[in-house]
């Protein structure tokens, strides 16, 4: 009796798990993403965009370390990729639109991963020991969202100018003084970047083995590479809000537009 | 040199799948620390057993290691906190005397409860079945040097068949994921030329029954430390790279059903 009511139970759990899964097979190359592995898969492969923007976003921030002209050039630059071969901003765009859907599908996965791990995993009531699993790992789910509400404030803050009552629109150097000069603002661009921290350390190593990439060579290199990619990326970002609380990058009273007229600056 | 220890065990009990559970405190007192952790359990039921109590329910079958029917989370740890050890190969000398043991059974949705520690792995079952089998005479096998194998590729491929099923990965992992256990069923056969016919075929279709009842994995690496064969995440790596090949394969290539 005991083994006929565990089989049943077992059914009605495989029927639960099953009316999670999608019931309609979509065709090929979407039916790779209506498989788990396939969304890992997903994952790791925007991720590897994001890991790029991440670190591509932090070199061109560099350039306020130059001053506030080589900044507004360096944006200026973005907005003329292509020369005149493309129309002006288009390739900012197309690019601006790739990192949109990366985003999209790199969220999507994480979502409903998470949900069906929700769904299949029990708890222990005696609580458990992790032996491997860091910090970082564990905190995947949280740290991701804290970095998506972030990005959605930082958008509001230095692009769209919402939060900003000395926001100038087309004058990045001054927008980012203006805005990390606030000790909160600073403060909480800190802690954002510690969330990105441990989720490129763990994003990063995760990427090798999502995709299968492994080989005794190298294996040893992949968590060490990880980590050096996180604290590059911590180090060059937080250097922004230290700098700018202590001085050394500074408004220097003067807007580029005093010198320089604005000319067509739309976004 | 054998010493006696007393230890107070936090037992989880359930009558049936169906019945809410909870913690039965037992003080087990003069065991022997030379005793495996489940000879521990079988003192303690004889015990209870001369008090009229119903007995622990746990599964145990060859007791050395090597037949995976043994499986307890032991102080939130699967198989106790010994490496590469199976619950019938830990021994009570790993504890203190005077030492709480908590021990659950593996808990997954997809591993229900039958009775206090022993629960249900029949997923590995059907992943096992959807990999593929034959059911005709198919003659005597070939002879085993026929096809070279080379060296590392037969200790690899031997890494993975260690799998011995009990269930710790899945037990160990935050998500209750299957990947180690399935990535070694797979990767054992895809290692080697005898399984090199029908490589993504089996990939495909052991994966996705996986998915039918557990987690994804999200790389944390628990499955790989509690493995009691310590089998590696590296079959995980390389079983992901045979699923996407799959699907990104020639289908008429690709040997597909």
């Amino acid at each position: 009796m005991q083994k006929v009511s565990a089989e049943q139970k077992i059914k009605t759990r495989k029927e639960k798990l099953k009316k999670t899964r999608f019931r309609i097979k979509l065709p090929w190359p979407l039916s790779i993403y209506q498989t788990y592995v396939g969304k890992k898969w997903v994952m790791a492969l925007t991720g590897i965009g994001l890991l790029g923007f991440v670190l591509v976003h932090m070199i061109g921030n560099f350039h306020l370390y130059e001053g506030p002209t080589q900044t507004h050039e360096y944006a200026e630059l973005l907005r003329d990729l292509g020369g005149h071969l493309v129309p002006r901003t288009l390739i900012l765009w197309l690019l601006r639109i790739g990192l949109i859907a990366a985003f999209a599908l790199h969220i999507h996965s994480a979502y409903s991963l998470s949900k069906r791990n929700v769904i299949t995993n029990s708890q222990y009531r005696g609580g458990r020991k992790y032996v491997v699993a860091n910090y970082a790992s564990r905190t995947m789910r949280w740290t991701g969202p804290i970095i998506g509400l972030y990005l959605i404030y930082h958008l509001a803050d230095l692009t769209w100018g919402h939060f900003n009552p000395d926001y100038v629109r087309g004058d990045p150097y001054h927008n980012v003084v203006a805005s990390l000069s606030s000790i909160p603002v600073a403060a909480l661009y800190i802690f954002a970047n510690i969330a990105l921290a441990l989720h490129i350390f763990h994003g990063t190593w995760s990427i090798f083995q999502s995709l299968g990439i492994n080989s005794p060579r190298f294996n040893p290199y992949r968590q060490a590479l990880a980590g050096i990619f996180a604290l590059v990326i911590f180090a060059g970002n937080i250097s922004f809000p230290i700098f700018v609380q202590s001085g050394v990058i500074d408004d220097r009273g003067d807007s580029i537009f005093e010198t320089q007229p604005p000319g067509n600056s739309e976004s | 040199m054998e010493e006696k220890i007393n230890v107070t065990l936090k037992v989880w009990r359930q009558t049936s799948p169906n019945e809410p559970g909870f913690f039965e405190i037992i003080e087990a007192n003069d065991i022997s620390t030379d005793a495996s952790f489940l000879e521990m359990l079988d003192v303690v039921n004889e015990r209870l057993l001369d008090i009229d109590r119903e007995p622990i329910a746990f599964e145990s079958d060859c007791r050395e290691g090597i037949c995976g029917t043994c499986g307890l989370m032991i102080n939130g740890q699967a198989h106790g906190p010994e490496k590469a050890t199976a619950t019938c190969q830990l021994h009570m000398r790993t504890f203190k005397n005077g030492d709480n043991i908590i021990i659950e059974p593996w808990r997954a949705d997809a591993f229900p409860i039958i009775k206090d520690l022993v629960v249900d792995r029949s997923p590995f079952d059907e992943i096992i079945e959807s990999g593929g089998y034959i059911s005709v005479n198919s003659g005597a096998a070939a002879e085993a040097n026929q096809i070279p194998v080379p060296k590392e590729v037969a200790d690899t491929a031997f890494d993975a068949a260690a799998c011995i099923g009990c269930g710790a990965c899945v037990a160990a992992c935050p998500n209750s994921a299957a990947q180690l256990f399935t990535a070694a069923k797979i990767q054992h056969l895809n290692l080697l030329p005898q399984g090199q016919a029908e490589r993504y075929n089996r990939a495909e279709s052991m994966i996705e029954k996986m998915e039918e009842f557990f987690g994804t994995c999200t790389n944390h690496g628990e499955c790989e430390s509690a493995c009691p064969k310590e089998i590696s995440i590296d079959f995980i790596a390389w079983t992901n790279r045979d699923f996407i090949k799959s699907k990104l394969r020639n289908p008429k290539k690709a040997n597909y059903k």
